[in-house]
C-alpha cells in the first residue's frame, strides 16, 4: 500500500485496462474452449473468479511463511484445493454446467491468470488489495468470456443465454459455435480491442506474452514474454552452464 | 490391435488436442514461430504426456482404493510437476545432449493444460493402462503435427504486408489457427 494505488484502481484495472483474456492474452485455452455459449462462458468465468479471489487471499496471507524456493508448488496446492472445492460446488448445485464444462473445471488449476496473479500481485500485497485484485481480474475474465460466448451463441445457434431469437435462430451459422469459430471470434475480439488501444495511443501486444507459458508467474515481470527469442536466450545460458 | 489404432487415429486427427479440444493453446501459439522450436516443444510434450500418464494412471488406482478420488486434481498436478522437475534433473546429469535440445521446454510444460488434461481425460474415459498410454501418445503426436503445420503457416504470415492494420500481429495468427482448425474438421467421422 506504500505505492498509494487507490483501491478503486486496483479493482478496475483488471476489468478494462489489463483485461486478462483480451488485453494481456492470458488463459487462452478456457477463453476458446468454454465460450460456445454465453452461459458456459459466464460459468467458467465465475468459477475461475471464485478460485482467483480465494487463492489471492490465502496466498497473500501465507506469502511471508512460504519459503521462496518452493513457492510455486505451494501456490499450486492452494489453487488446486480451491479448484476441488469449486468442482464439488458445481457438481452439487449446477450439475448441467458441471457436465458441459467438463474437463475445463480441473484445468482451472493450470490457468495462467491465477498463478500469474498469485506470483505478481498476491505475494507482494496485502489481503484487501489482493482480494480486490482477484475480484477485478476475475470480473474482467468473466465479462470477456461472457461477451465472446454471447457472440458465438448468437451467431452459432441464434440464441442468447438460451432464449431463441426470432429470425436468426432459423439460420444459425453452426461453424461459429464449433472449434474454428472459437479461434475466429476470439481473433476478431482481439482485433477490436487492439484498435481501441492503438486509437488511445497505446501499443497492443504483438506476441502471446505470458500466455505461452503457464509458469508465467515465476518470471516475475509484467511484460514477460517467453517467445522464441527468450527461449534462445535460455538455451544460450544453459549452454554456457554446460 | 484395431481398437488401439482407432484410439490413436481418433485423438491425432479427429479430436486433435489443440485444434478441436483447445488444450495446450498457449504453447501452440507461443512457441510456433520457428520450426525448430515447434518440433522441440512437440517432442517434449509427447515425452511428458507419456511419462505423466504412466505415473498418474496407477496413482488414480491408489486414490480409488482409499476412496479419496476427489483429490485427483491436487495429486495429479503435484505428481506431474515433481516428475518433470525430476526428469529434467536426471536428463541434465546423464543425457546432457538431449537436455540441451529438449530441456528448455520441460519447465514450460510442467503446468501445461494439455498434459494435465490428457491425464484426467484418460481417467474420465475409463481407459485401461495400455489404452491410456496410446491415447497420450496420440495426443502428443497430434500436438506435434499441429505445431509443425502451424509454424509453416506463421512463416508465410511473417513479412506479409497485406494484412489489415487491426488484424496485424496476434489476431491474424488466431485467424490462421481458425483456418487450420477448419481443415482438421474435415477428419470428422473418420473413426466411428
Amino acid at each position: 500500500m506504500g505505492n498509494k494505488v487507490s483501491k478503486l484502481a486496483i479493482l478496475t484495472k483488471g476489468i478494462i485496462k489489463e483485461n486478462p483474456s483480451l488485453v494481456l492474452l492470458l488463459g487462452t485455452c478456457p477463453t476458446l474452449a468454454t465460450t460456445s455459449s454465453a452461459i458456459n462462458g459466464a460459468g467458467m468465468g465465475i468459477s475461475a473468479m471464485a478460485v482467483l479471489i480465494c487463492s489471492n487471499i490465502v496466498i497473500s496471507l501465507l506469502a511471508k511463511i512460504i519459503p521462496d524456493k518452493v513457492r510455486i508448488p505451494c501456490y499450486i496446492v492452494v489453487i488446486a484445493g480451491f479448484v476441488t472445492l469449486v468442482q464439488f460446488l458445481l457438481q452439487a448445485f449446477v450439475n448441467s454446467l458441471y457436465e458441459s464444462l467438463g474437463l475445463f473445471i480441473p484445468l482451472i488449476v493450470v490457468n495462467c491468470i491465477i498463478l500469474g496473479r498469485a506470483e505478481m500481485f498476491a505475494s507482494k500485497n496485502g489481503v484487501v488489495d489482493s482480494a480486490l485484485d482477484g475480484i477485478g481480474m476475475g470480473l474482467g475474465f468473466t465479462l470477456s468470456l461472457t461477451f465472446i460466448g454471447a457472440i458465438r451463441e448468437l451467431l452459432g445457434a441464434g440464441t442468447i443465454f438460451g432464449f431463441a431469437l426470432p429470425w436468426i435462430s432459423e439460420h444459425p451459422m453452426m461453424i461459429i459455435a464449433l472449434a474454428p469459430g472459437g479461434f475466429f471470434v476470439y481473433a476478431c475480439a482481439i482485433a477490436i480491442v487492439n484498435t481501441i488501444i492503438s486509437s488511445n495511443g497505446g501499443k497492443p501486444r504483438d506476441g502471446f506474452g505470458c500466455s505461452s507459458c503457464a509458469m508465467s508467474g515465476s518470471c516475475g515481470t509484467e511484460g514477460c514474454s517467453v517467445d522464441v527469442s527468450k527461449l534462445e536466450k535460455i538455451e544460450i545460458k544453459k549452454g554456457a552452464e554446460a | 490391435m484395431g481398437h488401439y489404432l482407432t484410439i490413436l487415429v481418433g485423438i491425432i486427427l479427429v479430436n486433435n488436442y489443440v485444434l478441436a479440444q483447445f488444450l495446450g493453446i498457449c504453447p501452440f501459439l507461443g512457441v510456433s514461430k520457428k520450426l525448430d522450436s515447434a518440433i522441440g516443444m512437440g517432442i517434449a510434450v509427447i515425452f511428458v504426456m507419456l511419462l505423466a500418464t504412466a505415473a498418474t494412471w496407477p496413482i488414480m488406482g491408489i486414490l480409488n482404493y482409499f476412496e479419496i478420488g476427489y483429490l485427483q486434481t491436487i495429486v495429479f498436478i503435484l505428481v506431474i510437476a515433481a516428475l518433470v522437475q525430476f526428469v529434467e534433473m536426471v536428463m541434465k546429469k546423464f543425457l546432457p545432449a538431449l537436455h540441451k535440445s529438449l530441456g528448455v521446454y520441460l519447465p514450460l510444460i510442467t503446468t501445461n493444460c494439455a498434459v494435465l488434461g490428457v491425464c484426467i481425460s484418460n481417467i474420465d474415459e475409463g481407459y485401461n493402462y495400455l489404452e491410456a498410454l496410446v491415447n497420450s501418445l496420440g495426443a502428443g503426436i497430434g500436438f506435434l503435427i499441429a505445431m509443425i503445420i502451424f509454424s509453416g503457416m506463421r512463416r508465410k504470415l511473417e513479412g506479409n504486408t497485406d494484412i489489415p492494420v487491426a488484424f496485424q500481429g496476434v489476431p491474424i495468427t488466431m485467424v490462421a489457427a481458425a483456418i487450420l482448425s477448419l481443415a482438421f474438421m474435415g477428419f470428422g467421422g473418420l473413426v466411428g
